[in-house]
């Protein structure tokens, strides 16, 4: 938790990793990609403030005692959802696998959220093998790249008839939030990786289901918002957002906050640190801080401090039916709804 | 004799993002004296030197951000040989930036230099990106995107230049229309704007030229307002909604942009050639 005047703030981690990058876990032949990978992430870092920064040997392979000090005791996060990234072509025990992200959420009830993923090339045995890890580790929410390689294949979309057996699998096993990375570049070859308009068929038909957007679609946020602002279980999920702008670039990051409100609304966005590209303390106590800077965004949404703590944890407390202490919920009728007159200006188009 | 430029180094700290850096900071990159003209005395064509070659890379953009390779920092070095044989390196924020974009950048880049008077042999040279050979050596055989990626990509890179085309012109009507709706025009009136009664402008004259590359209208007489996906004009009930989708449409290109170039700073601590602040 969070307090700063008075105001109690419960933090829900919605987008965080354990990862593994260092040399030891390189698969031999592809140390050039399992390397550059990494490189490409630390250099995320360095959009943070100065003093956050790691080393690169740090970054590649940091301890369970530094997640659980950098997130839990100096982050102010009270619970945080494991997001697995796979690359096992490059990474011999995989990235961040569930497997190794539940050990670690096991030796600490309460605090962590084990979600898995699927793949919709994988066929019947990735089936079974959501199923299991569902059974196994309680996971609630999946994390999927449409534009991973798979066996000679650059990249799919929730659409393809594969993925709705998924989808479908998912809703049986009582998985209700479905994170879709689509966001900075990872090397998307023959499907677009940014594009957003699977996200808004799949929701259209999944109406059970949550998709949380990761990143927002950057560098496409307007096809993003103009997607969300007509799906209700389309949500903006702030990771790199608040990580990638908010100190590095404040006016665009204000911006973008902007938009964000406008088009979909603080009722939908959900914070993510990406631990271990950016640490979450310094992220929580900016947002609590942050307002627009200056005249010239006067035409936003303001966000408020009743908006700042749905944003921040109770927005992903009810994705994830987190119990959240009575001090930290908000009163009846605090926090206005979200951007009704921009519903106005939308569906009078 | 052979006239070189390369990136010098940056002022600041090399991984302190743009914003927070110092006013001056990209001061002193100027072209150095003696880099342009062909052999003093010799015959012969008039040869181009590296700061023609230069200032001809500034028409080759990124096509997600629409931002000349030159301002973005993307431009490592520049050579040009006594016989016109040109060499230009190109570097980029990250090694897994998208390569389809990168090949664009690329091609570009080499189609430009070779329309030059007075240049023989081009190279152009992407670094440190995990794509660089399939790309450089693509591009050098005129192969094409699809032919370059042997096996991984199926179809050429059009469709997604003109999506981005498109997305530039939303931004550049923002651009255009919010000095317009400052002064008080009211926005339903500019459905009835034609492009020639907009101030002139660098934001329109850009507005007009990306129009032009779609084949979308862009003389004087055509509407302010378009739909850029079917060149429509619009109607004065649909204008507020579509200046919204601009100012959003300009926000994310220039957004994804402080991304990039902050992520460019933190890789290289040299500036690009040409290279501005934003």
């Amino acid at each position: 938790m969070y307090e700063k005047d008075g105001e109690k703030y419960f933090v829900v981690d919605s987008h965080m990793h354990y990862w593994n990058a260092a040399p030891d876990n390189w698969v031999e032949g592809a140390e050039e990609y399992a390397n550059g990978w990494i490189n490409c992430f630390h250099a995320y870092q360095g959009l943070g403030p100065p003093e956050t920064h790691w080393s690169i040997e740090h970054f590649q392979k940091y301890s369970e005692d530094d997640l659980m000090k950098d997130v839990f005791q100096d982050g102010y996060v009270d619970v945080a959802i494991f997001q697995p990234t796979y690359l096992t072509e490059w990474y011999k025990e995989g990235f961040n696998t569930t497997e190794r992200n539940a050990a670690l959420g096991e030796k600490h009830p309460g605090k962590f959220i084990a979600n898995t993923r699927w793949d919709p090339r994988d066929g019947d045995e990735g089936l079974k093998t959501l199923q299991r890890n569902v059974e196994r580790y309680g996971s609630k929410g999946v994390k999927l790249y449409t534009a991973e390689w798979n066996n000679g294949s650059r990249g799919w979309k929730l659409t393809d008839p594969g993925a709705y057996r998924y989808l479908e699998a998912c809703q049986d096993l009582g998985i209700k939030n479905i994170h879709v990375h689509k966001g900075p570049t990872i090397w998307p070859l023959d499907k677009d990786a940014f594009d957003v308009s699977d996200v808004d068929h799949a929701a259209t038909d999944f109406q059970g289901l949550n998709f949380i957007v990761e990143h927002v679609g950057l560098p496409r946020i307007e096809d993003f918002c103009f997607m969300a602002t007509q799906e209700p279980n389309v949500y903006a999920g702030l990771s790199v957002v608040i990580g990638g702008l908010m100190y590095a670039r404040p006016k665009f990051f204000a911006k973008v906050m902007g938009e964000l409100l406008f088009w979909v609304g603080e009722d939908k966005m959900t914070f993510g640190s990406d631990y271990g590209i950016w640490e979450p303390k310094w992220q929580v106590e900016g947002f609590v801080d942050w307002d627009y800077p200056g005249e010239e965004f006067s035409d936003y949404p303001r966000l408020g401090t009743a908006g700042k703590k749905k944003i921040l944890g109770l927005n992903a407390a009810r994705l994830y039916d987190i119990e959240v202490p009575a001090e930290f919920r908000l009163d009846a009728g605090e926090g206005t709804p979200a951007a009704q007159d921009d519903a106005q200006l939308v569906s009078g188009a | 004799m052979t006239a070189e430029l390369t990136a010098p180094a940056r002022g600041g700290d090399p991984g302190g993002p743009g914003e927070h850096s110092g006013p001056g900071e990209h001061s002193g990159r100027s072209v150095p004296p003696g880099a342009s003209g062909s052999p003093g005395g010799a015959p012969g064509p008039v040869r181009p030197g590296a700061p023609q070659v230069l200032a001809a890379l500034e028409a080759v953009r990124d096509p997600e951000l629409d931002e000349p390779i030159t301002s973005l920092g993307f431009v490592s070095s520049c050579t040009v040989s006594g016989d016109g044989d040109t060499q230009v390196r190109l570097r980029l924020p990250t090694y897994f930036c998208a390569p389809n974009f990168a090949f664009l950048m690329v091609a570009d880049a080499y189609d430009v230099v070779s329309a030059m008077d007075g240049v023989r042999a081009v190279e152009v040279v992407l670094e440190d990106h995990f794509a660089s050979d399939a790309i450089n050596g693509g591009v050098a055989a005129r192969a094409g995107f699809a032919r370059s990626f042997d096996g991984e990509a199926v179809g050429e890179l059009q469709e997604l230049r003109a999506d981005f085309l498109r997305k530039a012109v939303m931004a550049g009507t923002d651009q255009v229309c919010r000095p317009l709706v400052a002064a008080g025009v009211e926005p339903p009136a500019l459905a009835e704007f034609t492009l020639g009664q907009a101030p002139p402008s660098r934001a329109l004259e850009r507005l007009r030229q990306r129009r032009s590359e779609l084949g979308l209208p862009a003389g004087d007489d055509a509407p302010l307002l378009i739909d850029p996906a079917t060149g429509a004009s619009l109607h004065s009930d649909a204008v507020p909604l579509h200046l919204r989708r601009a100012q959003t449409t300009r926000v994310s290109i220039e957004a994804n942009s402080g991304i990039c170039r902050g992520m460019l700073r933190h890789r290289y601590s040299t500036a690009g050639l040409g290279e501005e602040d934003q």
